[in-house]
């Protein structure tokens, strides 16, 4: 298998369904001359035409809105956000029209919205949210976080092949950092499966995007210090998410951290801690603890933002107090 | 300062052959808003009876608005006609007995107990349902003639709101899109003067909202929605222009409210005046005198179809109370749809 980048493994998965696919599109702000903010459809546009990448006015309610209608018109659309944090402009249309569609009268919505989402590049409040918490409040919608780029390509193509309405983040500071191996033609990775990232036997991390290497960096840390043995499980997809393989993981080390980028209070580590407390509560050696980004906007400065976003130290100090417990 | 075009009144059956209509299709026209309004009077009575759960909105005077624009679209065109509009659904085909039964929340109705009242449409007519947050449908109207010209198929979409739902953003934008890309779809704006009770005096600066269309580089036209025979002269010209690669048109159709907002509102704050001036302009009252100024129809006839529209609605109310209420397990079904639901034609 190829060796790709993440962001070389998400533009192969939508080169390849395009390919495959003719109802499948592209529209989004700056996607087609330009390849997009972060180049993710570089090429694209010389490849597939101005009709299927399109660059679109700053509209991000007609973009998502108009994906829907197209989808219900038999296209498979995928659009991109330039930036996670615009999604707030199309909240109105997912949650309003999107997610409620097939439930209120029972016609599919197939569409993809590319969210490249996450901080550490001091973007600010604008440029660095993680907002997959206000979605996974909202039934109707799947929500899919890959960290690997094995994922990032096999949970885009399912993504695409959804009927649903998908929410795919992307998170930025994966994009050219992380390398992996990536399968190639047809490769596509099943929603609410979690993937064992590393198996461990003292305590669990359960987490997804970004925070799965801020773990995995953690974990060596303290095995290499004392010998503490860390288990990673990968959500992959918090809508739907695997509970079992949660449970299991409690059941296996009876303690746990939640660990995410999204801010505290209502993010998706509560609803995780709450079903542990519910359905394993036996199986606890400690209380469940959630590690997250604090309660405020995501600050611009570097020390402030550092300060913000979860790092290899505070899980390294939560799996201590865990250890300790 | 105003830019739209008025459009001027049709006048005489030479018009009228211009446009395509033979004598049945006339007929039907009437046929169509007899038994729309038909089906909201009924709804009143459903309501009252107090087997309508929730509210419960009509379109009153707005008949030949909706039943006009319907008409003048073809088969494979689609639609997402709001709450005014229910000419739209008798036009394409909707059986009034399953538009009972969705007031009804019963398990025949379009939305099967999930949505209520106008929140209904069938896709395999080629119609999308409406949300509460007007106009939402717009950009899904764009993107369904966005589709169109992709595919270079020869339809088009078909997207109406409100004269209020025109100072929200989604109308903007929707029709900003449109213009960029010169799609093919037909904005109507169902200027009732009344959103809710907010007059139009409070919703926007413009003289017309037809006059935003050359803000967006198309052609805006104001309409008196109350004449179903112009209605449907300037919508068919707007469908078809757009059809042969014209572009959007903003088809402003003015007409009064002439009830509440919805069952619970009297409408007291619309001026009595206003509402006698307009009680004048009723479009079935027109469209019938009309007819029979052109011979189309006579007492007979008019009596006949009179006859029929009440036996058909009386039957459909029947048969919609003879449609069970949803089981309560069907709450959880239907969140999420299953892959295999994608291979039906609409989704190919």
């Amino acid at each position: 298998m190829a060796v790709k980048t993440y962001l070389q493994a998400i533009s192969d998965g939508l080169r390849e369904e395009m390919r495959r696919d003719g109802r499948v599109f592209l529209i989004g702000e700056d996607i087609g001359v330009y390849g997009g903010a972060f180049k993710v459809t570089q090429g694209f546009q010389a490849e597939f035409g101005e009709d299927r990448v399109i660059d679109s006015p700053l509209s991000e309610t007609a973009i998502t809105g108009a994906c829907t209608g197209a989808a219900l018109m038999g296209m498979r659309p995928v659009c991109e956000m330039q930036f996670s944090d615009f999604v707030s402009c199309a909240f109105d249309h997912l949650v309003t029209v999107a997610a409620k569609q097939h439930y209120r009268v029972g016609t599919p919505v197939p569409i993809v919205v590319r969210l490249p989402s996450g901080g550490g590049f001091s973007g600010g409040p604008f440029h660095s949210q993680n907002p997959e918490g206000f979605f996974a409040h909202c039934p109707g919608l799947k929500i899919v976080c890959p960290a690997t780029p094995s994922d990032a390509k096999g949970l885009l193509i399912q993504a695409i092949r959804d009927p649903n309405p998908v929410l795919y983040f992307e998170h930025k500071h994966l994009y050219r950092r992380i390398k992996g191996e990536v399968p190639e033609g047809e490769h596509a990775v099943e929603f609410g499966k979690a993937r064992m990232h590393q198996e461990g036997t003292d305590l669990s991390i359960i987490t997804y995007g970004a925070m799965v290497y801020t773990a995995e960096e953690a974990a060596k840390a303290v095995s290499e210090r004392d010998g503490t043995s860390v288990e990673i499980v990968d959500l992959r997809t918090v809508t739907p998410w695997d509970k079992q393989a949660v449970l299991d993981s409690v059941a296996k080390t009876s303690k746990v951290i939640v660990l995410h980028e999204d801010t505290h209070t209502s993010g998706f580590g509560a609803e995780i801690a709450a079903t542990i407390a519910e359905e394993a509560f036996e199986s606890l050696d400690a209380p469940v603890t959630r590690l997250t980004a604090p309660d405020t906007p995501v600050p611009f400065s570097p020390p402030l933002e550092k300060a913000f976003l979860p790092q290899v130290d505070d899980v390294v100090a939560a799996i201590d107090k865990l250890s300790a417990y | 300062m105003a830019v739209a075009r008025e459009a001027t009144p049709v006048e005489s059956a030479e018009d009228v052959r211009a446009a395509d209509l033979d004598r049945e299709d006339l007929l039907q026209i009437y046929r169509n808003m007899l038994i729309t309004r038909g089906i909201e009077e009924r709804g009143h009575i459903l309501y009252r009876q107090g087997k309508i759960p929730g509210s419960f909105y009509t379109g009153r005077g707005n008949e030949g608005a909706a039943v006009g624009v319907a008409t003048a679209m073809r088969p494979d065109d689609v639609g997402t006609p709001v709450q005014r509009d229910m000419g739209v659904h008798v036009t394409r085909g909707t059986p009034p007995w399953r538009i009972f039964a969705q007031y009804m929340g019963r398990a025949d109705g379009l939305a099967a107990g999930k949505d209520g009242n106008v929140h209904m449409a069938d896709i395999r007519l080629g119609l999308l349902a409406m949300v509460s947050h007007l106009p939402a449908m717009m950009p899904v109207a764009v993107g369904c003639a966005l589709s169109f010209q992709l595919r270079k198929q020869s339809r088009v979409a078909v997207a109406w709101s409100g004269d209020g739902a025109m100072a929200r953003g989604d109308a903007h934008e929707a029709m900003n899109l449109a213009g960029v890309r010169r799609l093919p779809v037909v904005f109507i704006v169902d200027n009732n003067q009344y959103a809710y009770s907010t007059p139009s005096t409070l919703e926007y600066g413009c003289e017309h909202l037809a006059d935003r269309a050359a803000g967006y580089g198309f052609d805006g036209v104001v309409v008196d929605g109350t004449d179903i025979l112009t209605v449907y002269r300037e919508a068919h010209a707007a469908i078809e222009k757009a059809r042969a690669g014209g572009g959007p048109t903003l088809l402003e159709l003015v007409t009064l409210r002439m009830e509440g907002h919805a069952v619970h509102d009297d409408a007291f704050y619309v001026p009595r005046e206003l509402m006698e001036t307009w009680a004048r302009k009723d479009p079935i009252e027109r469209y019938r005198r009309w007819l029979k100024e052109q011979a189309l129809l006579d007492e007979q006839q008019e009596d006949e179809i009179a006859v029929e529209v009440k036996k058909l609605l009386n039957e459909a109310m029947r048969k919609a109370e003879e449609s069970p209420l949803p089981e309560p397990g069907e709450l959880l079904e239907g969140v999420y749809a299953d892959p295999e639901e994608l291979d039906t034609p609409h989704h190919r």
